[in-house]
């Protein structure tokens, strides 16, 4: 494994010198991972030569994974502060279902460009309030950020089937939104996809080299230090749980662009699909480390796999088999990775 | 010889009250520019509690400090930075995942400039540099700036926790307890970095429980007892039987030092 590792491109800037050991362990897991992404695909095109990663596929999965994706970019700023947001799924229907209603009000199906651009200010909006309104909970420290956002869950699903009656609304989406973002293409390449591309590359750049990026990192490795430092540790949480819900948002507006309606009961395991491909991707659950390039891998790794298993006849659901292993795995060794630093 | 200075810092009669437990009962400090002081005292004596009134994380129910001769009453420890006055904490108060760069210029990062400054970017190269810098002018050598400072070894953590003091303190630096958990070498390291910050007008305050070291490096030491401070004495010409007998109080009374200012 190791000699595969080598040639893989990533570890191209890691090979300095030999008391550098420790540092190429830090990168390990990222490489880890592509490494088994990498693996799959061989492993796949070979098993259906000419049937999987075909362009058909490719596209397929990107699709997939792009509301994913953007979750996930969230997730990786939450998580590195060493916090965690399972209302992801709630507060994606929550903003669905508010956008869903404006349009439904003003047009439905047939809404004009006005409304479609107004529904999307709605879903950023209520995404962002609710997980700005979670980060001020976090902020106090009184709550763990594990229970604040259990209890996002619940109420924001509740409020959701409340506006509704717990039925999907007909007419949520404009065909205006659906046929641009939800199945448009620009030189083949699906919107949904180029939206997320932009998101992951927009926000990898924020965590890797902004102030607000080192911030983030720096509270999920010692927020105590932070706070002497000066930074305003409870203004930055309220901004990264923002910053998650305001994507939760954006991922409504994409579902409601592929799906055309809010799908209430679809996202009850949004949260741990997201947190699965953060956590895969090499962020550490306990904070402090972690990058957007990781998540981008982990969320691919379920994709590929689910597309993989159907394209060789195998009961997809051995996916979740997979990926139950892997993860497990993966904390593991990010478990030990920690204990072997402390002792250092 | 204290008299021909003017003290940089001092304080008198600080009271602080942590519900019924009176940590400070009417304390007193002294410190000139360029030395370094010791401040010792038994488990309990008030020294924590002190210096974090000195260095803006408590605010003390009553009492004044005075900077330059100027009372000040510092709004928090980033107000307390503002007037030149640094801490290094006992458990470093470092981010170990991020490298010694980011560490030196945590919460005071350098950005890039024009329209990417103004949206945060940080200049990685720059903080780089100044921080090499810094280091070596610390005579610390690290061999890598990038790492991070997890894979340090605790002598290196410990000069990067000074050296972020060093490098923005111009006047005060306070250092608890800097060496309690650090090997010979390391011990003897961080102690001349202590006398070189000194050296350069800076004044370093040092709590430490290690009186042969507190008499190797310190120009003078102050006692805490109780609450208040009980002596002070010029490191040269005390012993190590003098500043056990002040701290426990086996001495004597009020007036326990024999270089004793206005301790009382
Ligand atoms: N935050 C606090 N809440 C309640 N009591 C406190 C607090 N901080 C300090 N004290 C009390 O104030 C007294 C002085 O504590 P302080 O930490 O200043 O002592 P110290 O001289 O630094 O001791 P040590 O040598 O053990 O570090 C002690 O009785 C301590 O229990
Ligand atoms: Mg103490």
């Amino acid at each position: 494994m190791t000699a595969e590792s080598e040639k893989a491109p990533a570890a191209v800037d890691s090979r300095a010198g030999v008391p550098d050991w420790l540092r190429r362990a830090a990168t390990l897991n990222e490489l880890w991972t592509f490494v088994i992404l990498l693996a799959l695909v061989v492993f796949f095109t070979i098993a259906a030569p000419g049937k999987f990663f075909t362009t058909y596929d490719i596209t397929q999965i990107a699709v997939n994974a792009a509301i994913y994706l953007v979750l996930g970019v969230g997730m990786t700023f939450v998580i590195i502060t060493a916090g965690i947001d399972l209302s992801i799924g709630s507060v994606l229907v929550l903003a669905a279902v508010a956008a869903g209603e404006y349009n439904i009000h003003h047009g439905g199906p047939a809404s004009g460009w006005g409304t479609v651009a107004f529904s999307a200010v709605i879903a950023l909006a209520v995404g962002t309030a609710w997980g700005a309104l979670q980060g001020v909970v976090v902020a106090t420290g009184k709550v763990p950020p594990l229970i604040v956002t259990l209890g996002g869950l619940g109420a924001a699903l509740g409020i959701a089937e409340l506006a509704t009656g717990g039925q999907d609304p007909a007419g949520a989406a404009s065909t205006h939104l659906q046929n641009s973002l939800g199945f448009g293409k620009v030189l083949g390449i699906p919107w949904m996809v180029i939206l997320a591309a932009v998101v992951t590359a927009i926000f990898g750049a924020v965590l890797g080299s902004t102030r607000f990026g080192e911030h983030t990192l720096a509270i999920g490795s010692n927020p105590t230090a932070v706070r002497r430092a000066g930074i305003p540790v409870g203004r930055q949480l309220v901004k990264v749980y923002g910053l998650m819900g305001l994507l939760a948002g954006l991922g409504a507006v994409m579902w409601l662009a592929s799906y055309g309606t809010t799908s209430i009961a679809g996202h009850s395991t949004d949260n741990l699909k997201v947190i699965t491909a953060v956590v895969l991707g090499g962020t550490s659950l306990f904070g402090g480390r972690g990058s957007v390039l990781g998540t981008v891998i982990g969320v691919f790794i379920p994709a590929v796999l689910t597309t993989g298993l159907i394209v060789i006849g195998v009961q997809q659901y051995w996916q979740d088999v997979a990926v139950g292993v892997v993860l497990v795995v993966a904390v593991y060794i990010d478990q030990m990775r920690r204990k072997t630093r402390e002792r250092a | 010889m204290a008299s021909a200075r003017e003290p940089l810092l001092t304080a008198h009669g600080v009271v602080k009250r942590f519900g019924h437990v009176q940590a400070l009962s009417g304390a007193d400090f002294t410190a000139y520019p360029g030395e370094v002081v010791a401040l010792i005292g038994d488990n309990g004596a008030g020294k924590s509690t002190l210096v974090n009134v000195l260095s803006g994380v408590l605010s003390p129910d009553a009492g004044e400090v005075r900077l330059d001769g100027e009372p000040v009453r510092f709004s928090g420890p980033m107000d307390a930075q503002r007037h030149g006055v640094e801490t290094v904490y006992q458990d470093l108060s470092l981010a170990p995942d991020l490298d010694a760069a980011a560490n030196l210029y945590l919460g005071r990062e350098i950005l890039r400039g024009g329209l990417l400054g103004r949206i945060g970017v940080l200049d990685r190269p720059a903080m780089r540099r100044e921080a090499v810098r810094a280091f070596a002018e610390l005579g610390v050598e690290l061999k890598d700036v990038t790492a991070a400072v997890t894979t340090l070894s605790g002598g290196q953590r410990q000069s990067v926790a000074v050296a972020r003091a060093v490098a923005f303190a111009h006047k005060v630096i306070f250092m608890d307890e800097p060496t309690a958990a650090l090997g010979v070498v390391q011990r003897a390291r961080v102690l001349e970095t202590v006398r070189r910050v000194a050296d350069r007008g800076i004044c370093v305050v040092l709590i430490s429980h290690n009186m042969p070291e507190v008499l190797s490096v310190a120009d003078r030491v102050e006692v805490l007892r109780l609450g208040r401070r009980v002596a002070s004495y010029t490191a040269a010409d005390t012993t190590i039987e003098e500043l056990v007998g002040a701290m426990t109080g086996s001495l004597d009374g009020p007036n326990g030092g024999k270089e004793a200012e206005d301790g009382r």
